[in-house]
């Protein structure tokens, strides 16, 4: 075994080990409460001093996804013995179903909106990219610095225009309103990104294609493309989140129709008071998809969230 | 040739039949805020459904974003909402601007009379401008600040002679506001059974109307007025006079001395969590709450007592809540949400809306020889309704209301300034609103 | 979208252009793939841009559109930057910013320095510190009012459990001298990952062969620690400080989810002040003006910083 001078000595490891993993503990601790007040009652969410050791309940996700009305006694007579397992658990609180929730809608917003925004930014990103990639496109480094300097500004700054354009336009509160708008600040970090990805792919894949008598628009499509899926992919996945999890315009542009989870889950209530198991439902639904993600994105969040300015 | 034929046959017969169908049965939506009494109504109307034949829809908001987002549609001229029931404050704009169909020559036509509602409720909830018979809405909820208190914590024996000892009299419903103040300054940072309690959850909110719907109970009843009686708009010495600045004094200290650690932010909800979870012997909350505590399994089932805001030096006065309901003058569906109006203000519904835990405020209901006894909070209810005082309902509303969270909470809550220049900073940002506005 | 704005694009070009687009010449494509992406970028932010310039010298307000509109000239923005709480606003965004980036720079090359340790399981737990910054910033800052709650909330128990102080004794967002300390705290949380991990990106690039070198030359560890991993960790530092300064200027959902901007004004940003303005009092061509100011000051400072970040890195 060969001995490194750089290599960290067994003790400093152990060390360094148990802080980080401290840190981590103490760092997922929140999320965990998140997590657990899904699975409480209303009062054990809110019972003071806190519970840590509970009894388990669905009543939050039930809540989560109901309508609910405090029951009077004849209106119970009429509803008759609850038949289905969600029936009982909403009766045990002393309510009845009415309908379903609005979560659902608001959860396909989201995913409307997310996957929209990103599908048609990946097309718009990926075209630019390659252009300023391959071609001498005039001004270009000019137009690159204005394509990531949108991103520096306050989106409530630039809400205001925004709104009178989308009332006039009519995009208010609607879902193409939204895409477009997620699409126009989503290209920035895309278009840097995947012209990162795609300078890495060298030149001469493409030239002897070319040369093999495919068009320049065959090439790209048959050679550059599947070369940088991967870069795609992950480009794909980091507009995907921002959008997913997008506050400032979702809360300023829309409402009835085109409203996003973000917006919606703060605002949740029960038959009286916040619905905090439902709110903590709602939010650990929406958090999995971002932690899956989380999982699937580790080799290439950095260059992600840096713009590209960074690469490990 | 002939599949193109036969495609426009059907499609035409469908919008024919589409058409036909939509003159009778209309899809209407209600606008209001998400709470407990929206489920309830809900619920209620499905009675209608069944009837008419239309369809009801639901848009229902937080309160906490209710008034931006529902003014915003009403001043965009939207065509979401074919009924509103719209916050009482809101009145003023929706008659003034043309939001609200007004709807005198419907009552009358249908023999819907105001004298059958309880009055405040018709001053608050549908006249514009107020005290004259020009109707735009019909009262729907009635509702009003009140407080709730741990019944079961006052009867407990060694708190009363704890009470007694310190304070000279009995440990029971206040008579006034200063005598609710000591009793919540008695229970702050008490032990029972075993848990530190607090005195008081009161209104602090900033983000929307929350503090002004709570420090209001304070100042009607020590002598604020909104302007002068003679005088329209003639804010100096009535809004801040001195009565005011003692009201305005007398909330701090309530919340410096007597409220929960981090109330700093807290409304309706907050107050809830607070009292049902067991953190305060008082709480103050608009009437909409009380079937919940009732039901609740912690703090329901006669261990909470009910009692109207207690008076100050200068009477007793309680913030006026509810709201009446309004049909959208952009809705091309009036005929169908007149239709509505006109099933809802039938007495055998109102007499369900109260059993479903809705305030109707029909006389025929809450006069009913039964109501007082129906539940425990009903005469409290009644008691309250009749000391109701409300915030501006001019069309400037949301600016005034801006203006006044600002000034209040800033001094209350973050203790700037003195109550005096609170008032007086306010009486600038109102004369200013009224100036733009053209008033004065 | 995408159809009509090439449409417009080649109706607009010279015939010579428009006949290569369809022949899709090289030229023909870099329009054609560059075009929508402009296009789109103009109608969504440039355009709004100059519209707000405009209407940062008029009194307009959207709630009151039968008003005349009148030409102000730069009484907004004179009003703006003599109006003493839109300076407390300011000096709250810069406790915020300053003290964010200090925590989170300690925290995340700390953090880094001891990652790149390189102990057994250590992608795992990188993993599990990276996850609160890919959640939804309004949803953890809803959250955390209910953590923050003295009487049911999570964090004052655990503040309680290290230090021996009664939880119910303060109060994180309802005191004034707690709450712009709360908001930091949740922004650390929430952040801290993010200068981690280009700390290890900077960490990693520095070859072995220097430390080596610099062991040769019996140079004591902290004398490596500060004359070789610090220099050659900056530049990633100080790219991580621009990064973390631009989103925390413009920092929105967190904060107003969590506080409000309470209590009264003491953790009101910039731009929860600028939504009020805009969307409350609906003071259109007022906060217009203030929207500009704060673009003009963000890309003041942002274009300051990266001079001195292309000094650093040329050393």
């Amino acid at each position: 075994m060969s001995y490194s001078i750089t290599e960290p000595g067994k003790g400093i490891k152990w060390v360094a080990g148990i802080l980080v993993v401290c840190y981590a503990l103490i760092t997922i601790a929140p999320l965990l409460w998140i997590i657990a007040t899904g699975f409480k009652s209303g009062p054990d969410s809110i019972a003071y001093p806190p519970k840590v050791v509970f009894e388990p309940t669905l009543e939050g996700y039930v809540n989560l996804f109901t309508d609910r009305t405090r029951a009077t006694s004849d209106m119970l007579e009429a509803a008759g013995p609850p038949e289905t397992w969600y029936e009982q658990i909403a009766r045990d609180q002393g309510t009845v179903i009415t309908g379903a929730s609005r979560y659902g809608e608001r959860f396909l917003n989201s995913i409307i909106i997310g996957f929209g925004s990103t599908a048609l930014c990946m097309i718009l990103g990926t075209a630019a990219a390659y252009a300023f990639s391959r071609f001498r496109v005039p001004l270009k480094d000019d137009l690159l610095f204005f394509i990531l300097s949108t991103r520096m500004m306050p989106p409530i700054a630039v809400a205001i225009p925004i709104f009178l354009m989308f009332r006039n336009l009519g995009l208010n509160d609607t879902h193409l309103g939204m895409i477009l708008l997620y699409t126009a600040v989503n290209l920035s970090l895309s278009v840097w990104l995947l012209k990162g990805f795609i300078d890495e792919i060298p030149v001469e894949y493409e030239e002897a294609a070319l040369i093999d008598g495919y068009t320049r628009f065959q090439a790209f499509y048959k050679v550059v493309l599947p070369q940088a899926a991967t870069g795609i992919a992950s480009t794909a996945i980091f507009c995907l989140i921002f959008a997913w999890n997008e506050y400032a315009f979702a809360v300023l542009l829309t409402s009835g129709t085109a409203q996003t989870a973000p917006p919606f889950i703060p605002t949740i209530i029960g038959t009286s008071g916040k619905d905090w198991p439902a709110v903590a439902a709602g939010a650990t639904i929406f958090l999995v998809p971002v932690m899956i993600f989380t999982i699937l994105l580790r080799k290439h969040l950095l260059r992600g969230i840096t713009f590209g300015a960074v690469r490990k | 040739m002939k599949t193109k034929h036969l495609t426009t046959a059907v499609l035409s017969s469908l919008i024919a039949s589409s058409a036909a169908t939509s003159a009778l049965a209309e899809d209407l939506t209600l606008c209001w805020a998400a709470w407990d009494p929206a489920n309830a109504l809900v619920e209620l109307s499905k009675n209608f459904e069944a009837e008419s034949g239309h369809t009801m829809n639901f848009e229902f908001v937080p309160w906490t974003s209710f008034a931006d987002r529902m003014l915003n549609e009403l001043n965009s001229g939207g065509q979401l909402c074919d009924l509103m029931i719209g916050d009482s404050q809101w009145i003023g704009g929706g008659a003034e601007n043309g939001h609200y169909v007004k709807l005198n020559d419907f009552f009358e036509a249908n023999g819907i009379d105001m004298a059958d509602f309880i009055p405040a409720t018709v001053t608050g909830y549908a006249e514009w401008p107020k005290n004259t018979p020009n109707y735009y809405a019909l009262p729907a909820f009635g509702d009003v600040v009140g407080w709730t208190y741990r019944k079961d914590w006052f009867e407990r024996p060694e708190l009363q002679e704890a009470f007694k000892a310190k304070y000279g009299r009995e440990l029971g419903v206040p008579s006034s506001l200063e005598e609710l103040k000591e009793i919540a300054q008695f229970f702050q940072g008490r032990d029972i059974d075993g848990t530190t309690v607090y005195g008081a959850a009161i209104y602090t909110e900033r983000g929307s109307e929350g503090i002004t719907m709570g420090v209001t109970n304070a100042l009607y009843n020590y002598g604020f007025m909104y302007e002068n009686p003679d005088k329209p708009y003639d804010l100096e010495g009535y809004v801040n006079s001195d009565g005011a600045v003692a009201a305005l004094e007398f909330y701090k200290d309530l919340y410096d001395t007597a409220t929960p650690p981090g109330s700093s932010n807290w409304y309706m909800g907050e107050n809830i969590d607070a009292y049902k979870s067991g953190q305060v012997a008082l709480q103050m909350n608009f009437a909409f709450i009380w079937p919940g505590v009732e039901a609740d399994p912690n703090v329901g089932g006669g261990k909470s007592g009910y009692f109207p805001n207690p008076a100050g030096p200068a009477g007793q006065f309680a913030q006026l809540g509810g709201q009446g309901i309004s049909v959208v003058a952009y809705s091309d569906k009036q005929d169908a949400a007149l239709e509505y109006i006109q099933w809802f203000a039938q007495p055998e519904i109102q007499a369900k809306w109260w059993e479903l835990g809705g305030y109707s405020a029909l006389r025929a209901v809450v006069e009913d020889p039964g109501f007082a006894q129906s539940q425990p909070y009903a005469q409290t209810f009644l008691d309250s309704m009749a000391i109701v005082k409300d915030f501006w309902a001019e069309p400037a509303y949301a600016d005034l209301l801006l203006a006044m969270q600002e000034r209040v909470h800033n001094y209350v809550v973050a203790g700037d300034g003195t109550a005096k220049e609170a008032l007086d900073g306010l009486v600038r940002d109102w004369t200013e609103v009224f100036e733009d506005e053209g008033k004065i | 979208m995408t159809d009509t704005s090439i449409d417009k694009l080649a109706r607009a070009t010279p015939k010579t252009v428009a006949r290569r687009i369809k022949g899709l010449s090289d030229r023909g494509i870099a329009w054609l793939f560059v075009a929508p992406t402009i296009f789109l970028l103009l109608a969504v932010n440039i355009f709004p841009l100059i519209w707000t310039i405009r209407l940062s010298f008029t009194d307009f307000r959207v709630n009151r559109p039968n008003r005349d509109v009148e030409w102000v000239g730069l009484r907004n923005y004179e009003r703006i930057l003599t109006d003493p709480d839109i300076w407390a606003t300011m000096q709250a965004t810069a406790h915020f910013l300053f003290w964010t980036i200090v925590f989170q720079v300690l925290i995340g090359f700390f953090l880094a320095f001891l990652i790149n340790k390189k102990f057994k399981g250590n992608d795992l737990w990188t993993t599990i510190i990276v996850f609160p910054m890919m959640l939804s910033p309004a949803v953890v800052g809803n959250f955390w009012t209910f953590l923050y709650q003295p009487q049911i909330g999570l964090f004052n128990y655990v503040v309680a459990f290290f230090t021996g102080v009664d939880p119910a004794s303060f109060s994180m967002i309802g005191s004034v001298n707690l709450a712009p300390w709360a908001i930091v705290i949740a922004d650390t949380w929430m952040w801290s990952p993010f200068v981690m991990l280009i700390c290890l990106a900077g960490l990693r690039s520095i070859p072995d062969s220097i430390y080596e070198a610099a062991e040769c030359d019996r140079a004591s560890k902290w004398r490596q620690f500060w004359t070789i991993t610090v220099p050659m960790v900056l530049p990633f530092l100080m790219l991580a400080v621009l990064f973390r300064g631009i989103e925390n200027f413009k920092m929105f959902d967190l904060v107003v989810q969590l506080t409000g901007g309470g209590p009264g004004n003491t953790t009101t940003l910039t731009s929860i002040d600028l939504k009020r303005e805009a969307f409350e009092r609906w003071r259109t061509g007022y906060s217009s003006a203030y929207a500009v100011i704060l673009f003009v000051t963000v890309f003041g400072l942002a274009s300051i910083y990266v001079k001195a970040l292309n000094k650093v890195k040329e050393r």
